[in-house]
């Protein structure tokens, strides 16, 4: 038992210091507090949403609650009941006095082609529909597409009120009506190649980058400071200036009438007329990413080889050590910090770069995140969209982690 | 074993320049004996440091060459010198422990794994830092890394030890008896050492012998006690230890004294050690301690001084008195003698012999 310590004026310690305390935490919390709105509101909440959007269906699902309802009796194994056909066609026909039935038809179509012009075409005749007759003959007369099944399937699925399978999309995989999950047929596919790419390009910048910012960045650490200012604004130079300019700067160099090519011609390294393909590949999105991406490793690997001395090499070298070696068992070590929060700042970055493959990739050096925007603007599956977000969030938030475990987030030094 | 060599380490009229206008170290010649403790003591940018860093192997000397026993080393790289040097701020590898610190040079050198383990508790106990193997240098408080950066630069057995300052960074306490255990590694081992500072009081604890530098010379070699006490230009007089000086001009010339007229009209007797003919500036050095108050005895020079100042300082008093015109004339006065009594403004009857003030160049 320890006694209460109380200050002179009577009050218990603890209770005193938190009240003098509380000023300065209230203080502390308001110079933070326009950041954490800032986050919570740009940032948490649009993710949520995003993750949310990638496997909402409820509006579909209000559209057409009462027919979902109904078909959860049906197995699908034959063609509906009238049950089933009697409240779709009621619910469509509010559908139509309501003017949402092309939202339904759209939506519909992502499940199963066809359904846009089927749902259009049954929505105009659906008032020459007699009430009292078998509505699935009907649906079957208006459109002889209602008599396949799989229309029937693809219009259960469609109105579930959340599901899973643009995420399966995100891998190029498809879910059969029968509930059996597939690979798409081999044409079709491009997702996957695209996930496969972006890796392949995010760990090849990423490596690039490392190696041309290893040297700059030590000869930074280690040039009397007049010298090292200049060479850092030339390392900077690129970043002051619009990431737009520079890319379309490289396509002036890269393209096959540009300056590189002209340059190898005239010195006569390449003929004229096998002039190289430097750009619209994945040539070009490497090479201009990696030069666009570059200070983000210098500056790490500056900051922490500034702080290493340069006695320590000579240390190593006075103890018998070649310079390689020392360079190998001491400076080498010593940079993993720097080298670590390079490479991690870079691939995050290059993982989901859009703006440089966009316009010098072409069609084989585009990202996922060009196909990402792709479904946002043309596309317009949304859902579709943010399940491939979703997915690139998770895979940088693996990478984070895998960072973590093997390196630890404190070891991270980016300046 | 062969005899000792007293030209272990030569240094043959080394020159040093950085950017091709100054030069650094001029014309350095100095040898330096086997299993010697020699410091190289200087105010800052006289050249001592450059000096080690040539004899390391960090720094190309611009002229003249280094020899390392017998070889010349002007064209051999700092790795294979096979020189240990302990440095500044340690210079111990943040990443590696105290224990894998210590094997880097000896594992440089393929030493086999139990042998390398004998050597570095060996090395380790003589600077009692057992069972600090497995510590990281973060870990270690400033005395302790510089211990594990003596025990690395001794641990491969180098015939040469460089220390540059290296104990600048302790506290006046540790300094001290670091000074103390350095000096006695260097006594148990035998091994030669060149130590730098500008630390005086370091230099005379420790050494066998001195080589003051200025302006990148040697001014003297020499050691410690002859340093301090027989000082062969005013440089070395005021650099080592506590000086009074008084400037005046030669009048008459005798082997083994001098008379001197000092700017202020006194003529004072002093021992001419780099003044030879009449007529000659001199500047004359004095040592605090040497000079009596209210003298007895039969003494060449008396004067009468005014207390101007008096500084209790535990063991000693100081006291500062306006002398012949110079009114930064320093007493030591020990304070068994407190019965003395001092105030300021009192006149003080002062004498001290010819040969104890060395007329030096002006």
């Amino acid at each position: 038992m320890t006694a209460e310590i109380r200050t002179s004026d009577g009050e218990l310690l603890s209770v005193k210091l938190k009240k003098v305390e509380r000023r300065r935490r209230t203080t502390a919390f308001l110079l933070a507090a326009p950041l954490l709105f800032f986050i919570v509101f740009a940032y948490v909440i649009p993710i949520f949403q995003m993750l949310g959007r990638s496997i909402d269906n409820a509006e579909m699902n209000s559209f057409l609650t009462e027919t979902h309802e109904v078909m959860q009796t049906w197995d699908g194994s034959e063609m509906p009941g009238e049950d089933v056909t009697s409240t779709f066609y009621y619910e469509l026909k509010t559908a139509v006095e309501n003017k949402y039935h092309g939202k339904i038809a759209t939506r519909l179509n992502y499940e199963k082609g066809g359904f846009t012009s089927l749902i259009k075409k049954t929505s105009r005749k659906l008032k020459n529909f007699d009430e009292n007759a078998n509505f699935l003959d009907q649906f079957i007369d208006v459109h002889k597409k209602w008599g396949d099944i799989e229309y029937w399937q693809a219009l259960k699925r469609g109105t579930d009120a959340y599901h899973f399978r643009k995420y399966l999309t995100t891998f190029d995989y498809e879910q059969k009506f029968d509930g059996s999950i597939e690979r798409i047929p081999e044409k079709l596919r491009i997702n996957v190649t695209l996930w496969l790419r972006t890796i392949f390009v995010a760990v090849g910048v990423t490596f690039c980058c490392f190696i041309l910012a290893y040297p700059i960045s030590h000869l930074l650490s280690v040039l009397p400071t007049r010298y090292s200012n200049l060479l850092m604004i030339c390392v900077l130079l690129p970043f002051w200036t619009s990431l737009l300019v520079r890319t379309s700067s490289w396509m002036v160099l890269l393209q096959k009438q540009g300056v590189l090519n002209d340059t190898l011609v005239s010195l006569g390294f390449v003929a004229d007329e096998s002039r190289l393909e430097l750009m619209y590949n994945m040539t070009g999105t490497f090479i201009a990413m990696t030069q666009i991406l570059l200070p983000f490793m210098v500056l790490p690997l500056y900051s922490v080889m500034k702080t290493i001395s340069p006695s320590l090499m000579r240390a190593a070298t006075s103890m018998g050590a070649t310079p390689f070696h020392a360079f190998r068992k001491i400076y080498f070590p010593l940079t993993y910090a720097g080298i670590s929060a390079g490479s991690i700042l870079v691939f995050v970055l290059a993982i989901g770069y859009y703006i440089t493959p966009a316009l010098v990739g072409g069609a084989k050096g585009i990202l996922i995140s060009n196909r990402i925007a792709y479904h946002m603007q043309q596309s317009l599956d949304w859902s579709l969209a943010t399940a491939m977000a979703t997915v690139l969030l998770i895979a940088v938030l693996v990478v984070y982690w895998l960072y973590n475990k093997i390196v630890g987030i404190d070891n991270m030094r980016l300046g | 074993m062969n005899s000792k060599k007293s030209d272990f380490v030569k240094f043959e009229q080394v020159d040093k320049s950085y950017d091709g206008k100054e030069l650094v170290v001029k014309g350095l010649d100095l040898d330096i004996a086997e299993g010697e403790f020699l410091t190289l003591l200087g105010p800052s940018g006289s050249g001592k440091t450059t000096t080690l860093m040539m004899l390391a192997g960090f720094e190309t000397p611009t002229n003249g060459e280094i020899y390392f026993d017998g070889r010349p080393i002007n064209n051999i790289p700092p790795h294979k010198r096979g020189i240990g040097m302990v440095f500044q701020n340690y210079a111990l590898f943040p990443h590696l422990s105290v224990y894998e610190n210590l094997a880097f040079p000896l594992k440089v050198r393929k030493v086999d794994k139990s042998e390398i383990e004998e050597r570095i508790n060996k090395t380790l106990k003589m600077v009692s830092l057992t069972g600090f193997e497995n510590r990281m240098p973060a870990q270690l408080s400033g005395g302790q890394q510089q211990r594990v950066a003596v025990a690395r630069a001794l641990v491969f057995d180098p015939k040469l030890v460089l220390m540059d300052e290296p104990l600048g960074a302790l506290d006046k306490n540790l300094r001290e008896s670091m000074q103390y255990e350095l000096k006695h590694i260097h006594e148990s081992l035998g091994v030669t050492v060149v130590y730098v500072t500008h630390d005086q009081g370091e230099a005379l604890t420790m050494s066998n012998r001195i080589a003051v530098f200025n302006d990148g010379k040697v001014q003297q070699l020499s050691g410690p006690n002859e340093l301090y006490e027989t000082p062969v230009n005013s440089f070395v007089a005021s650099f080592i230890g506590e000086n009074n000086t008084f400037t005046g001009t030669v009048k008459e010339i005798a082997s083994g004294s001098a008379k001197i007229e000092t700017d202020s009209g006194e003529t004072i007797v002093a021992n001419p050690i780099a003044v030879s003919s009449s007529g000659e500036k001199s500047r004359i050095s004095l040592r605090p301690e040497r000079v009596s108050i209210d003298p007895n005895e039969q003494l060449e020079n008396k004067f009468t001084s005014e207390i101007r100042e008096i500084i209790y300082h535990g063991d000693h008093t100081r006291v500062r008195v306006n002398l012949l015109g110079n009114d930064d004339f320093i007493l030591k006065v020990p304070n068994a003698s407190s019965d003395l009594k001092l105030n300021v403004g009192d006149k003080l009857d002062l004498g001290w012999s010819s040969h104890d003030c060395r007329a030096l160049d002006y």
